[in-house]
């Protein structure tokens, strides 16, 4: 049950500085968003805003309103521990969790949350999630060992092994790849195929080509000036944005006549 | 003047190298001129200038930094021997401060190991007179033990949950008041003298609330000791920790406070398991805030929060004040028990550090 | 890659997305409250501290018929009660002035012999043995200064006396060498060593790599380097470090009480037996101390309290100040 995620006139604050202004834009449930743009426009500050992981920074705060299957979920009576669990996010750098073997970490998220769950109930997630990550054949043989232990790769899979197990409806990817060589992007990139027929996926990323190969739809994000707040330029089919975008910077962008 | 005389000092493999070597000291020149004053101090001696082993040593390295000094300056200039004066300065203040670390830790070990046997460790002083042998300071063992667990048990979670607050809970609060307020006071508590604690326990808990001295009280004191030193460690822990990490725990759906207990304590435990150990080796010895909190005891008390209660410190204390020749070698036993004690804590921490937190593979 | 792969099974259609539910957990008010406390436990400790030691200590003050700071003697239980501070302030300095003299320069020694002059491997182990040093506990100092110091001292004092007496703090009138405020000042030097040469050490370590080396590149000697690269930017590290040691030196009560026989007079010939300080003082009279006895110790503890507090307190505003001061990083 994928959910689908509207943003409107979302103003984006640290503190006094406003980092982000005036974005509006639609996710599609079950499909690939790509967000493009120059370092420091704010893809990221955008994402952390579909999952409140934003108002976990001291002074920060939004004004604007995020939809997701049009509940407001900045709205009062809403658990920000909720949203997280419907939309999970995966980071730039691999971070397992360091101090937990691999099947430790892929459970956290359901052995922390406070509910009692069965060990073969458990077991079974485990399973199911490191085959969603594509990692099961890999790490079938070294459950207990720490997570850690694996390449970088291996870790990115197993953070988002670890995302997908709270069964969330949307997943967020802060630029899951900067951080592991072709070969393990390339097996990222896969899995992201695979998943949008289950989650709506939003992801942040600076490589033009990935974002061409996985997204159905980009958002262009662009900083106007210097200390001015980061904008949506414009958000449209994949193909459109990179075959015939609507707006001058963006094509500046992607043809990389911008710094 | 860069290559003339030069190769007579330097055995340059170059000529380059000989270019830029300039009027250098030969490498052996410092050999030379160290053996020659220790050989004329000897001659001194010898000749009763000088007279004792310290004496002749002193007019030795004072030979030497004239001798090497006054050669470097007719060689080298002014510059470098100023730098080798440095130099030796430098290695003299470390051979100064080194000295008194090995004399006090041989003499507690000449003077401490003879009194080991088992009786030492597993009876009193009860009913053993100062001036006979015998006896031991199994109570003080007990005693010591207990105190400081239990100061450990009372210093160690405030001042985890302290650190905690500051690092997690305080960059979020409305007003950093009360984060700077702590903040500061961690860093006076620091310096405040441990029998000014030793005090505190007397007159809060012993004159006004009127409890009797005891172990307990003791253990109270000690706690407030070990506090700043567990809050600043464990702050530095957490503040190792990632945000990321954080990050993506909240972002699973993992409550706050689940979190933090849950993965961010679990990533800073070696360190803050390591500050905790070193923390209850820095009070293990302490002996004023005992003196003004226990009375001594020469008995087995195993109950810290009743009657009068013996310490290692306090135990030493007592022998060692007591005069006798019996009484002060029990002294250096007591101190030499102490040493090792705080040594196995020291170990302790490094193990307990290397074993628990992150796993690696 | 196929398209048979199984995949996490979505949950089932709930009428409501799930978001929904109290946003305070009780889990998080109870943890946030309890580090809470902690951290106010903490300021209240620090304030009862001053406040039990203002309000038992009034008593001595109301009987005393002596002025409090400029009497020497100490009998609070007599009647009338008679004490001050004035020895004790007197020997705290002195001892505390004469550690400082002797641990200062050779703890700066040590800890650039450990981070710029030992090789690497050598300067761990070395770093590791100084402290070490730091816990060794204070009455241990204590004994050994008494039973191996003492002893050694008689020859420097006797020099000291046989040629630099006509300075008076060098003077021995007595022929005794043992007890002496030199020698409460030599172990309290021991002491405070590792303090210094620990808080150096980590600022020399912190001198940015580029300092070092362009003053290297200028061709300057070693010791040019320390003097234009290190000292200049660990002044402020170093002045700190020496204030926590002075501080350090001013409260150490169990080794000072050892070695030093609780007499209450002001004697400059610093080599001869007699002197006290604040802490030692109250260690060795607790035990024979009526209440007039005990809450005129308190007094004593509460002016101790004071003083180190300032010094500390002036240490950690020199530090803080200079890393403001250095900015940004
Ligand atoms: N924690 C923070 N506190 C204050 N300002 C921040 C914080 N995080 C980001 N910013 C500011 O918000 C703006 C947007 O940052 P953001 O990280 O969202 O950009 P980005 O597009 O993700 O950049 P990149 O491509 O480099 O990751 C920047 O100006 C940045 O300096
Ligand atoms: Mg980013």
């Amino acid at each position: 049950m994928a959910k689908r995620i509207d943003v409107a006139d979302l103003d984006i604050y640290y503190g006094s500085f406003k980092a982000v202004e005036n974005v509006t834009l639609a996710v599609e449930p079950r499909s690939v968003t790509a967000f493009i743009g120059p370092s420091g426009c704010g893809k990221s500050s955008v994402l952390r805003t579909l999952n409140r992981l934003h108002e976990v920074i001291p002074g920060a705060y939004i004004t604007g309103k995020v939809l997701l299957d049009g509940e407001d979920i900045y709205s009062a009576d809403v658990d920000p521990v909720n949203v997280r669990r419907t939309i999970g996010m995966v980071f730039q750098r691999p971070n397992p969790f360091p101090t937990m073997t691999i099947r430790e970490n892929v459970t956290a998220g359901l052995t922390l949350d406070g509910a009692r769950r069965s060990k073969a109930e458990l077991e079974q997630v485990v399973e199911k999630s490191l085959r969603g990550a594509n990692l099961w054949d890999e790490v079938k043989d070294r459950l207990d060992r720490p997570g850690a232990g694996l390449s970088g790769g291996q870790q990115q899979r197993l953070c988002i092994a670890r995302a997908i197990a709270v069964e969330p409806q949307v997943l967020l990817m802060d630029e899951p790849c900067s951080a592991l060589d072709p070969i393990s992007t390339l097996a990222i990139e896969d899995l992201i195929e695979q998943l949008k027929l289950n989650f709506t996926i939003v992801i942040v990323t600076h490589n033009m080509q990935q974002a061409a190969r996985v997204s159905e739809t980009t958002a262009f994000f662009n900083l106007p000036a210097i200390g001015q707040p980061g904008r949506l330029v414009e958000i449209a089919p994949t193909e459109q944005i990179f075959s015939n975008p609507g707006e001058q910077a963006t094509e500046d962008y992607i043809s990389g006549r911008f710094g | 003047m860069a290559t003339v005389g030069s190769g007579k000092f330097e055995r340059s493999t170059s000529l380059l190298q000989d270019a830029l070597a300039g009027r250098r000291l030969p490498r052996w020149g410092v050999g030379a001129v160290g053996l020659t004053s220790l050989l004329a101090a000897y001659l001194l001696n010898v000749l009763t200038v000088v007279d004792g082993v310290a004496g002749t040593f002193l007019v030795a390295v004072l030979l030497f930094v004239i001798g090497q000094t006054g050669w470097s300056f007719t060689v080298e200039g002014r510059r470098h021997a100023v730098d080798r004066l440095a130099t030796t300065t430098v290695y003299a203040a470390f051979l100064i401060a080194v000295t008194p670390l090995v004399a006090v830790l041989g003499t507690v070990l000449v003077k401490g190991f003879p009194v080991f046997s088992a009786q030492f460790f597993t009876t009193s002083m009860r009913n053993v007179s100062p001036r006979s042998e015998g006896g031991g300071l199994y109570h003080a063992l007990i005693g010591t033990l207990e105190q400081v667990g239990l100061a450990a048990l009372i210093g160690v979670p405030i001042g985890v949950l302290a650190a905690v607050y500051l690092v997690e809970y305080a960059p979020e609060a409305k007003s950093r008041r009360l984060s700077s307020a702590i903040s500061f006071f961690v860093d006076v508590m620091t310096g405040v003298p441990s029998v000014v604690i030793g005090l505190f326990i007397y007159t809060a808990f012993i004159l006004t609330l009127g409890l009797p001295r005891s172990g307990f009280a003791a253990s109270l004191a000690l706690a407030i000791l070990m506090l700043p030193v567990i809050v600043r460690t464990t702050e530095e822990m957490l503040r190792l920790v990632p945000r990321d990490l954080r990050e993506s725990s909240l972002a699973l759906g993992i409550p706050r406070w689940k979190t933090i207990l849950k993965v961010v304590l679990p990533t800073a435990l070696g360190g803050i398991i390591t500050g905790a150990m070193l923390s209850i080796a820095r009070v293990a010895g302490e002996t004023a805030p005992l003196l003004l909190t226990t009375f001594l005891s020469q008995s087995i008390n195993s109950n810290p929060f009743k009657g009068p209660q013996a310490a290692l410190p306090t135990f030493i204390w007592d022998q060692f004040t007591s005069g006798t020749d019996a009484s002060r070698a029990r002294a250096w036993g007591g101190a030499l028990t102490l040493i090792v004690l705080i040594m196995i804590l020291y170990a302790g921490a490094k193990v307990i550090a290397r074993l628990t937190g992150a796993k690696k593979s | 890659m196929s398209s048979t792969r199984e995949l996490p099974a979505t949950p089932a259609p709930t009428a409501s997305s799930g978001i929904k539910g109290k946003s305070v957990r009780r889990g998080d008010t109870v943890f946030r409250g309890l580090s809470r406390i902690a951290g106010i436990a903490i300021l209240l400790t620090m304030s009862l501290i001053a406040l039990f030691l203002v309000w038992r200590s009034i008593p001595s003050f109301t009987v005393n018929t002596a002025n409090f700071f400029t009497t020497s003697e100490w009998f609070p239980d007599q009647t009338p009660p008679v004490f001050g501070i004035a020895a004790l302030a007197f020997g705290t300095l002195m001892t505390s002035i004469i550690a400082m003299i002797l641990a200062v320069p050779v703890g700066i020694g040590v800890a650039l012999f450990i981070s710029h002059y030992a090789h690497r491997r050598m300067s761990a182990i070395l770093a590791f043995s100084t402290d070490l040093l730091a816990a060794v506990p204070s009455i241990i100092f204590g004994m050994w200064g008494l039973e191996f110091l003492t002893p050694h001292m008689q020859g420097l004092g006797q020099w000291l006396n046989d040629y630099l007496g006509f300075i008076p703090i060098f003077r021995n009138d007595l022929g005794q060498y043992s007890k002496s405020i030199f020698i409460a000042g030599v172990v309290l030097a021991i002491m405070i060593l590792p303090t210094i040469s620990a808080l150096s050490r980590e600022v020399f370590t912190q001198v940015p790599r580029g300092n070092i080396e362009a003053s290297l590149a200028l061709g300057a000697t070693r010791w040019e380097m320390v003097r234009q690269a290190i000292f200049p930017f660990a002044k402020p590290g170093m002045i700190s470090a020496a204030m926590l040691g002075l501080g350090r030196a001013l409260g150490e009560t169990i080794a000072v009480a050892l070695i030093l026989s609780a007499s209450n007079s002001i004697n400059w010939h610093f080599t001869e037996p007699g002197g006290n300080t604040f802490a030692a003082n109250i260690a060795l009279r607790w035990n024979e101390a009526g209440s007039t006895g005990l809450s005129a110790l308190i007094a004593s503890g509460l002016v101790l309290f004071i003083i180190t507090l300032v010094v500390n307190v002036v240490a950690r505003g020199i530090i803080s100040r200079h890393a403001e001061f250095r900015g940004g990083n």
